[in-house]
């Protein structure tokens, strides 16, 4: 504890978000690092840590796919489902835990014609997005609206 | 959705179900041994003829929010209007995947105490600390194993207490807390030993300390002492509990309980008591009703009958479904869309924020993986 290192008051260049939600799984920091000082691209350290952790599974048709998320869990697998399966082009959507003690959530999706697999993924996650400010929008206008209340009745 | 796998032409999808019908499809029936209606059935293709698809505004139009109670440490509010995957979702990021400091590793000079190095230092893990919202959400970091502690990723904490004789106790005292110092070892005891710019952001009423300050650790006699010093990392639930920031995230569906036929006089009473407090009240039968033919309410002008106050109280137990003069008399349910959330903080966010926070997580996950998925095609 006794090195204190020297950085500016507002000069790390990781922030929170962009960490990995949990330090367990060291060995992808490593080879992360590792990877970044091979390309010894600097000031791109926010990209440093975007290994990708999805990927095609093999056999996949441009309607249909399987796609594989590292570790993630029910939290995003049931969501990224829903969303998906909210999108009219698509014919199928289920995502599964293959094995519980592999951190690994696949998501199986397939489409009618004119449209792809990778596209409905793509808008599943953006769709989530917009959910999430909207949520977030309501959240804080009943919050708001509460405080006042709240304050208008003790005063 | 349709059989045919070459539907290139998009469908018109103009129906719309009547409100009842809506009300009908978000409703889970609780039936005396079963439940029934469980599952969601708002997607594409679903209803022949009806437009399910996603849709921001429609989106933005029907889910609500609802505060019934936001202290620090403890909010109740109603999240209205989603599915049940997407309300999941929030509360498993407020149990897992939100950080929050913890006591991660303990250097035990001394302990020659009755608690085993091992029980102690779990013990010490799982008690919550609390501190300055700027310096735990911003200026603090996360640690990596192996990586040198520094200001910016370790919070150092000490305990050092060692138990005495209590010269000035009470002749025929028999209480260890009069007859020795330090009998017990409390939370509070643990010191706070701010580095570098760790001053700035934890002093005075921001300095590291444990919510509960009166949480009990260890107790000890004469002549033992414990000495050890701790060092805090950030963390998230999904590694250890003692990282997760809340004590509970936990939602329930919104009961609802219909009274099909009225229930009247001590009837009414008894029914009222198949039930928490509050829940079911008792109002007397009207002129009008009375009068009206076919209510069931009939020359009984002036009896007691029983009404729903606020079903949202009801903890569902179903005893009123036990009871043969209700049967037919009274529906159970759920709805399906509304979700009440209890959060109770353990102290390093407001319980309001933790839920915040839950939603910026879910969205930077899903950008995260979006900008994935485009650099995976390519």
């Amino acid at each position: 504890m006794g090195k204190v290192t020297k950085f500016g008051d507002d000069g790390e260049e990781v922030t929170m978000k962009e960490t990995p939600t949990s330090h367990q799984p060291e060995a992808h920091d490593d080879v992360s690092m590792a990877d970044a000082g091979e390309e010894g691209e600097e000031g791109e350290e926010e990209f440093e840590e975007e290994t990708s952790k999805v990927r095609l599974l093999p056999g996949s048709t441009p309607t249909a796919a399987s796609f594989e998320f590292l570790e993630e869990n029910h939290t995003l697998g049931n969501a990224l489902r829903y969303v998906i399966m909210k999108n009219p082009d698509v014919e199928f959507c289920a995502y599964a835990i293959p094995h519980p003690s592999e951190a690994k959530m696949n998501v199986r999706i397939q489409t009618y014609e004119g449209t792809t697999a990778v596209e409905a993924l793509r808008k599943g996650l953006r769709d989530i997005q917009d959910l999430c400010d909207v949520v977030s929008e309501k959240f804080l206008e009943a919050r708001q609206e509460f405080t006042e209340k709240k304050a208008a009745a003790s005063a | 959705m349709g059989s045919s796998k070459k539907q290139t032409s998009v469908p018109v999808r103009t129906k719309v179900p009547s409100p009842e019908e809506v009300e009908k499809r978000n409703t889970v029936h609780i039936n005396a041994e079963t439940v029934t209606n469980v599952t969601s059935t708002d997607f594409p293709g679903f209803y022949p003829g009806e437009d399910h698809a996603w849709d921001i505004e429609k989106f933005r139009q029907s889910v609500r929010v609802q505060f019934h109670q936001n202290d620090p440490y403890e909010a109740q509010f109603s999240l209205i209007g989603v599915d049940a995957s997407i309300a999941n979702a929030f509360r498993r990021i407020m149990i897992a995947d939100i950080p929050t400091l913890a006591i991660e590793d303990i250097f035990m000079w001394n302990n020659t105490s009755v608690i085993q190095d091992e029980v102690l230092g779990h013990r010490l893990g799982l008690i919550p600390f609390t501190g300055g919202k700027e310096g735990l959400h911003n200026f603090l970091k996360w640690y990596k194993k192996g990586e040198t502690p520094c200001d910016y990723n370790t919070v150092e904490l000490e305990l050092k207490v060692k138990c005495e004789n209590n010269e000035n106790a009470p002749a025929d005292s028999k209480d260890p807390k009069e007859l020795y110092h330090n009998a017990h070892v409390y939370a509070k005891d643990i010191k706070f030993v701010p580095k570098g710019r760790q001053a700035k952001y934890f002093s005075g009423e921001n300095a590291i300390r444990p919510t509960n300050p009166d949480i009990l650790v260890a107790k000890m006699r004469p002549g033992q002492e414990i000495d050890l010093t701790m060092h805090m990392h950030k963390g998230v639930g999904s590694d250890h509990a003692k990282f997760s920031p809340v004590a509970t995230a936990s939602y329930r569906l919104m009961p609802t309980i219909t009274i099909l036929e009225p229930i009247l006089g001590r009837d009414a009473e008894k029914f009222q008591k198949c039930f928490p407090e509050g829940v079911i009240g008792l109002e007397k039968v009207t002129k009008e009703e009375a009068k009206k033919k076919g209510s069931g309410y009939e020359g009984h002008e002036g009896e007691l009958k029983a009404v729903v106050l606020d079903a949202m109280r009801d903890t569902v137990s179903r005893e009123c479904l036990r009871h043969d003069e209700f049967k037919n008399k009274v529906k159970l349910g759920r709805r399906r869309d509304h979700f009440i959330y209890l959060v109770e903080s353990t102290g390093q966010w407001e319980s309001d924020a933790i839920f915040l926070e839950s939603i910026a997580h879910l969205k930077e996950k899903a950008k995260r993986f979006e900008k994935m998925v485009v650099n995976m095609v390519q």
